[in-house]
């Protein structure tokens, strides 16, 4: 560790791959991030010439999903040129070193990659009792947060812990779990949401930013364009049925054992931005709706307190009652029906009864 | 017209009446110019149509039998659904331009007074008027001050609310790149979970069908009960006070 200034190039090659191999995995890369046919050749340019961009790796309140998937990146070769691609100076989970010796590398990247290294966070601090709920290295994981981000070049936000908060931020929220994007607000922040992100999401975002040397275009709601443009429902392979109308209408109909569309079963893939339906999971071997479940919408935000998995409007929870907008709507506007009929009653009895007189006060 | 006091009232329907050559007695007015009632009828359908694809939409419709390549009926409806909301946008685009190119009542439906005191006092009559306490309606040109207070928060507001968050949702399919999305794209800055804005966009259907429920109901009692034509004011655009 700590040897930054050595090319990608370099280290693929001392862990004995070959340079067919390297070149393999550039043409891979620049597919599978949608480049043309020159980029390729500009990947292995960049790695052969770039000194590998510094990574720390922080760990907050989170469940090490996010690394779990990134682990399983889809191709061998990818997981190995990934993990040398960048240098992982300091990853708690993965690192050899351990207590004080590990602990120092952060001061020791910190002072000499100033403004350089790529600030990495999975999970999010608790804000709540000075942020006692997460100690680090005898810290409240936020000040380790704060002074490792000050230095920092950009902040990558790994899943939706990092992005929006997730579980632990679900209410009532007792530790005070808060998003990077509120603690941290004078770094660029690139918000890779998902729980977890999907493994060749997140290789391909370091891929593109040790490449490039610069971040990747980012929506508005700063998550990386080029996976998070397009809802799961927009590519999602089941599209046609949705159009043609031919819904799921129970797990064990004969719909679902046709593969229609889930939708009416509470699918979230029309609202949840993510390339599931395009790039899938575990080497593109499969996604939640291609095994007949609903996307439950886990990259989006507070995907835990917008009510039932299985339910595509959220539940509104007012005055002791839960119900979602429909069913609110529609018992508003059968009061409203029944006020409108009784009113019409009695003006219609109201005048039966009046009539007599009015017209003999009229005249 | 602004002007409520029975004085200028009758000043208007005789000034009406004698420029149109009818008898004062049974005064006429012209309230609705052609524009606004064509405006009215077309956005009327419009919604009708809206609230119907809509409702499919949200709560989806019985699957359909056969090969998918034979079905697009769910492609139909949110085609119709995407084609009335162009048809009610520009409807309404349309009605806002009316209001400063129209006569005053056009302006109605785009402000509530609720600064002025005396337009209190006449919503509190028209309260009692409808809870059957005022024995007698007071009559209006245009809308009286209790169904312009409805007009502007539970028609035009919400209209306005709907037409944005719709072209929000709509902004998802067409794309990040797209007007759509440049245009009002900023409804996911305040909801930057799509689902929050179905969820408004529902609750939006659900106060305009209440909306359209009081508004024919009230339209069509005052008619009656009034003594004063509101039916067949938005046909002819003359509202006809028969006492």
């Amino acid at each position: 560790m700590g040897g930054a200034a050595e090319t990608f190039y370099g280290v693929i090659r001392r862990q004995g791959i070959t340079r067919r191999s390297f070149h393999k995995f550039c043409s891979l890369t620049a597919t599978s991030l949608g480049l043309g046919p020159l980029a390729a050749s500009q990947i292995a340019n960049a790695l052969e010439t770039k000194p590998r961009v510094p990574v720390i790796w922080m760990h907050g309140l989170e469940c090490t999903c996010c690394s779990e998937s990134f682990i399983r990146s889809a191709h061998p070769l990818v997981k190995d040129v990934v993990l040398s691609m960048i240098s992982l100076d300091y990853d708690a989970l993965i690192m050899a070193a351990a207590g004080h010796q590990a602990e120092a590398i952060l001061e020791e990247i910190r002072a000499k990659y100033k403004g350089e290294y790529v600030l990495a966070v999975e999970g999010n601090p608790p804000l709540n009792e000075g942020g006692m709920f997460c100690i680090d290295g005898g810290k409240p994981f936020v000040e380790k947060l704060r002074a490792m981000a000050e230095d920092s070049m950009a902040i990558i936000a790994w899943g939706t812990c990092a992005s929006w908060g997730c579980v632990q931020a679900a209410k009532p929220n007792p530790t005070g779990a808060t998003p990077i994007d509120k603690v941290i607000t004078n770094k660029p922040i690139i918000k890779v949401p998902g729980c977890p992100p999907i493994a060749e999401v997140m290789t391909a975002l370091v891929t593109f930013i040790t490449t490039f040397g610069k971040l990747p275009e980012l929506d508005r709601q700063g998550r990386p364009k080029m996976f998070y443009s397009q809802r799961i429902h927009d590519k999602c392979y089941r599209r046609p049925h949705f159009d043609a109308g031919q819904f799921v209408e129970g797990w064990d109909d004969e719909s679902a054992r046709k593969g229609y569309c889930l939708y009416k079963m509470g699918c979230k893939g029309p609202t949840t931005y993510n390339a599931c339906s395009t790039v899938r999971w575990n080497g593109g071997v499969s996604f939640p709706i291609q095994s007949g479940h609903g996307c439950f919408g886990c990259s989006e935000d507070g995907f835990w307190d917008k009510g039932s998995f299985y339910d595509r409007l959220t539940t509104i929870r007012q005055f002791g009652i839960e119900a979602n907008a429909d069913q609110i709507g529609m018992a508003a506007a059968g009061a409203v029906g029944l006020a409108v009929a009784a009113h019409a009653a009695v003006t219609a009895a109201k005048r039966l009864t009046r009539k007599p007189g009015r017209v003999a006060q009229e005249k | 017209m602004l002007d409520k006091s029975p004085q200028a009232l009758t000043a208007a329907v005789a000034a009406d009446a004698v420029r149109s050559g009818l008898s004062a007695e049974r005064g006429v007015v012209y309230v609705y110019e052609a524009p606004v009632r064509l405006w009215h009828w077309i956005n009327a359908a419009a919604i009708l149509v809206l609230g119907l694809t809509g409702y499919f939409i949200g709560s989806a419709i019985p699957t359909m039998p056969g090969e998918t390549s034979d079905n697009f009926l769910f492609g139909y409806i949110r085609f119709a659904h995407f084609s009335a909301g162009y048809v009610l946008t520009l409807g309404f685009l349309f009605r806002i331009y009316w209001a400063f190119m129209g006569n005053p009542h056009a302006k109605q439906i785009f402000y509530v007074p609720l600064w002025r005191k005396s337009y209190w006092r006449e919503v509190w009559h028209e309260i009692r008027w409808y809870a059957f306490v005022a024995a007698e309606p007071k009559k209006y040109v245009a809308h009286n001050p209790l169904a312009q207070l409805a007009m502007f928060f539970m028609f035009t507001l919400a209209i306005a609310f709907m037409i944005v968050s719709g072209f929000a949702l709509y902004a998802q399919g067409t794309g990040n790149d797209s007007w759509q999305y440049k245009l009002f794209g900023w409804v996911f800055s305040i909801w930057p979970n799509s689902q929050d804005v179905h969820t408004w966009h529902h609750l939006g259907l659900w106060m305009i069908v209440t909306f359209a429920l009081i508004h024919i109901y009230t339209a069509v009692r005052e008619d009656i009960v009034s003594r004063q034509s509101i039916v067949s004011s938005i046909i002819s655009g003359e509202r006809e006070f028969r006492d």
